[in-house]
């Protein structure tokens, strides 16, 4: 039983390193894999042969060649049923280290899969075929896992038994991935030639085959390969997951260190608040720890009564991350709805939710050619360089410098389906406030509206509860005609009957902008815009507190009433003009004769806005 | 450099599900089978919250044909852990009889865990539900997501799961629609031997070899847990040496001859035989695809 006591000790503190695999269809993904998951048990019987007994006393015929074969048939059952638009994850273990795969297969769905499975990868494995060498897919697989963030590539030309095993071809593989290779930003690429079918270089060398190749095996490169330094080990951040208050004596933070050290005694900052305070302890289970570093999941106790809730960030007094509501990113789409500018989701980061906008596509990356080309949206697997805006700042840093507060995705509100995952780039676009890609005025002025819109902030009185308190909801009324006078006239008398029907209602005359609002407009080219722009913002503003604003803007031209539309959104405006003969200035709802006696005028429009169900059908 | 041994990151990953699950979760429940992995998954989630108490209810589906030592093991180990413990079965199959002898394992299954565990989740208005179930356990398990997605009907659609990147899980659902979470889905079955034994980790007893009453049935060696298990004419329970891979139901569950009365016996034993784990389980046998069939309804 000793060895058994060793061998489980051993298991529990060996390390562990997470890869992915990558191959086209046939390159021998599902041998190599079957080969690594069975050749890894039978290290371990060969260790363990004294136990060889009790495998007899079981009564199961537990043969190697059956498993193997057993395990690969599982593999290509999955696939022949078309139904692979997934990620597998499989686990092996050698005496030196404990393994996760993440097994990518299919090729529709390749990007998506590939990211998902590379997110939390530390290494590639990347397949080629001794026969063809580099491809289209090699390169794929090579940009999609320097894109993730993946730190080493093991590159195995396979099937070299076919040619014999020939060093040339090897050689020549090698050479070509690291003439293209040079493009990516991954510090550590190996090579090795294998076959995954006779299992040469597989799991030990081969120096009868491969006598010109002096390296490790695959599998040895995998034990030993040093991934403790792909973990930012420099700036501490902790998420707050959930805040403890198991009695009046403990406040504790409970999160997980994504990266950098915590200790007592350190000083801390907490974001957004930007109190600062000392770590008192550092709490676990099994004990108080003298330091915390990632991935350890902790509880955070600290010297002050800082209020913190969950979704705040705790980092070292003067390591701070960048604090931004708008910020570039790369994004890999995963949704069949098309990624483009104004779009809203929510993005998750580091343990929360907060509402986002989709600014700008900037351009798309073509993920064969790795080339930027031309995009307005990004479809599903595409890769493009997208502008990010939320509601409430982030703290992030780049993706490139930290893979934990780098990264995000991006949920759909409506479906709550995952949509796509971005990667925090430095800003290059965003800084220099450079170019909003729209084009023309109107354009521009959506846009505006838009974002003013995305950062509306609220209060607790809903117009639901405006409209039951006023009876009446809030709406903005252009009046606009040939005669400054009559359109003035006319305002100010709807104004008036809104009033006695106890309706809230207010006229503001366009010349008084040019004296209070808009007084500090001093150039005159603009200055009819400026006014026009204050007036359509404050008008949005009265709309939204429920009141039935007027105002009045002689000859007003198509242009003016187009703009104060965009922005009075999301509320509609009416326009009402008094026309003299059949010329018609503008689009209005209501085209009225301005020789008509004014009362009755006026009840048109009140009949119209009952109509849009602005004010009750009985005051009227 | 500072690194953690494997078993403390899958540890330190588990407690980061638990929490981030409870952040994002309205009325979160864990799903507690008796079996050692629930074992497992209740130490995790009590150092997540600790030195607090557990924030959610433990849920536990009584198809009544349960061994009566996990039932005992139940009550014991809830009450010594301070659990909150709910028990749920579905008493109009209760009413009826619902057996696994007469209506096969296939309908009792539905009727008597399935439907069970949606009345029940139904019932407390849970929006998350956590799991015991590993990826190694199966083969269809292998593309499971932590944060596995279940529509209005509490179904399981493969094509509908969302892509899980990083440790960026996403729990939002719209009302009646749920999340199942399994913060063990990157353990092994020797992971979670060693867990249990450097944390003296209690399991129900039925895990280790004793002389048991046994009858034969399509290869495998069925308990006979108490007198309601219908014998076939002729058939005599004998004593054997057995152990239990896997707990559920005593007549669906087959044991194996064994002697291994430690942990450490177990998982000599366990490294020799490449039987999947699962395949003790009777209601696997039913169709080929089962497991597969069994989470599109809903039970998992
Ligand atoms: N000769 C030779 N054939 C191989 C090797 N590796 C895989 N194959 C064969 O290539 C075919 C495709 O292999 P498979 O593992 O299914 O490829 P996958 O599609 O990448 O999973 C199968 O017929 C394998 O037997 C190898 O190293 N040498």
């Amino acid at each position: 039983m000793n060895t058994i006591d060793t061998f489980l000790n051993e298991h529990e503190h060996k390390n562990l390193l997470r890869f992915i695999t990558c191959g086209s269809v046939d390159d021998g993904k599902s041998t190599l894999i079957g080969r690594l998951l069975y050749d890894s048990k039978l290290i371990y019987e060969d260790q363990l042969s004294s136990l060889q007994d009790a495998s007899a006393k079981n009564g199961t015929t537990g043969s190697g060649e059956i498993d193997y074969a057993l395990l690969l048939d599982g593999l290509k059952a999955e696939r022949e049923q078309g139904i692979t638009i997934d990620v597998a994850y499989r686990y092996f273990a050698t005496p030196q280290r404990k393994f996760i795969i993440a097994d990518t297969p299919g090729h529709e769905q390749y990007t998506r899969n590939m990211a998902t499975g590379a997110s939390t990868a530390n290494l590639a494995v990347i397949l080629i075929d001794a026969r063809y060498g580099v491809v289209t897919q090699t390169r794929r697989h090579a940009f999609i896992a320097s894109l993730l963030g993946i730190r080493h590539l093991l590159v195995a030309v396979n099937k070299m038994d076919i040619g014999g095993y020939q060093e040339e071809t090897f050689l020549q593989i090698r050479q070509s991935f690291q003439d293209f290779a040079r493009k990516l930003d991954i510090p550590d690429i190996r090579y090795v030639p294998i076959s995954a079918l006779k299992g040469t270089n597989v799991v030990t060398r081969a120096p009868q085959a491969t006598p010109w190749y002096e390296g490790p095996s695959l599998l040895e490169i995998l034990e030993t390969v040093d991934v403790s330094s792909d973990v930012n080990q420099r700036d501490l951040r902790f998420p707050v997951q959930v805040v403890l208050r198991p009695h009046l004596n403990f406040r504790g933070f409970a999160g997980s260190v994504v990266s950098g050290t915590v200790a007592p005694g350190d000083r801390i900052r907490v974001l957004p608040s930007n109190v600062t305070s000392t770590v008192a302890r550092v709490v676990t289970a099994d004990g108080d720890l003298p330091e915390a570093f990632a991935p350890q999941a902790v509880t955070v106790e600290l010297d002050d009564e800082v209020d913190i809730s969950s979704g705040d960030m705790i980092v070292h007094e003067n390591n701070r991350p960048q604090v931004k509501d708008r910020f570039e990113t790369v994004v890999i789409w995963m949704s069949e709805t098309p990624l483009k500018a104004g779009d809203r989701y929510l993005v998750r980061h580091a343990g929360r939710f907060v509402k986002a906008r989709i600014d700008a596509v900037l351009y798309a990356v073509d993920v064969n050619t790795m080339e930027q080309c031309q995009a307005e949206s990004l479809g599903l697997n595409g890769i493009g360089r997208v502008v990010v805006e939320t509601t409430q700042p982030l703290y992030l840093d780049a993706y490139a410098a930290n893979r934990a507060t780098g990264s995000l995705i991006l949920v759909d509100p409506l479906s709550n389906v995952t949509a796509g995952a971005a990667m925090v780039t430095e800003d290059v676009f965003v800084d220099a406030d450079t170019p909003r890609v729209v084009g023309d005025a109107a354009a521009l002025l959506r846009d505006h509206v838009d974002r003013r819109e995305f950062h509306w902030e609220t209060g607790l009185v809903s117009a639901k509860d405006r409209l039951l308190r006023n009876r009446h909801v809030g709406k903005t009324v252009l009046v606009t005609g040939a005669s400054a006078q009559a359109v003035q006239r006319f305002g100010k008398e709807l104004e008036l009957r809104l009033f006695k029907l106890n309706l809230n209602s207010y006229y503001l005359g366009y010349a008084s902008l040019a004296r209070g609002l808009a007084s500090d407009v001093r150039d005159i080219r603009s200055e009819h815009d400026a006014q026009v722009q204050r007036l359509g913002e404050l008008a949005r503003i009265l709309t939204d507190a429920g009141m039935i604003f007027i105002t009045a803007i002689p000859e007003a031209d198509a242009f003016t009433v187009e703009r104060l539309k965009v922005l009075n959104a999301p509320s509609e405006l009416l326009v009402v003009s008094l026309e003299r003969d059949a010329r018609r200035p503008v689009p209005a709802e209501a085209a009225l004769d301005e020789a008509v006696e004014i009362a009755q005028n006026v009840d048109a429009v009140l009949a119209l806005l009952a109509d849009h169900r602005v004010i009750p059908e009985y005051c009227i | 450099m500072k690194t953690l041994s494997q078993l403390k990151q899958l540890e330190a990953e588990s407690i980061h599900i638990f929490r981030d699950a409870v952040s994002q979760a309205q009325n979160p429940v864990l799903l507690y089978s008796i079996g050692k992995d629930s074992s497992v998954l209740v130490r995790l989630a009590q150092k997540a919250f600790y030195p607090g108490r557990l924030p959610f209810s433990v849920l536990h589906i009584d198809s009544t044909w349960k061994f009566r030592e996990m039932i005992a093991f139940r009550d014991r180990f809830c009450a010594e852990q301070g659990l909150d413990l709910i028990v749920h079965s579905n008493e109009e199959g209760r009413a009826k009889g619902v057996n696994p002898f007469d209506y096969g394992s296939r309908a009792y299954t539905d009727i008597m865990k399935t439907q069970a565990l949606l009345q029940a989740l139904k019932a407390g208005k849970f929006d998350l539900a956590f799991g015991g179930a590993r990826r190694d356990e199966e083969k269809s398990r292998a593309k499971e997501r932590v944060f596995s997605f279940r529509d209005r009907h509490q179904q399981w659609d493969p094509k509908n799961q969302r892509p899980e990147l990083w440790n960026l899980y996403n729990a939002r659902v719209n009302p009646g629609e749920s999340v199942r979470v399994f913060p063990l889905s990157n353990w092994t079955e020797t992971d979670i031997w060693q867990y249990i034994r450097v944390e003296k980790i209690p399991i129900v007893p039925l895990y280790f070899a004793a002389p048991r009453p046994v009858v034969a049935r399509d290869g495998q060696w069925i308990m006979v847990d108490d007198d309601r298990m219908r014998l076939e004419p002729g058939e005599r329970p004998q004593e054997r040496w057995v152990r239990f891979r896997t707990l559920g139901c005593y007549p669906l569950t087959g044991a194996v001859e064994s002697r291994a009365a430690t942990i450490e016996d177990i998982v000599a034993e366990t490294m020799q035989v490449r039987v999947s784990e699962r395949s003790t389980r009777v209601i696997d046998h039913d169709s080929d695809s089962s497991m597969e069939q069994k989470k599109r309804e809903g039970y998992f």
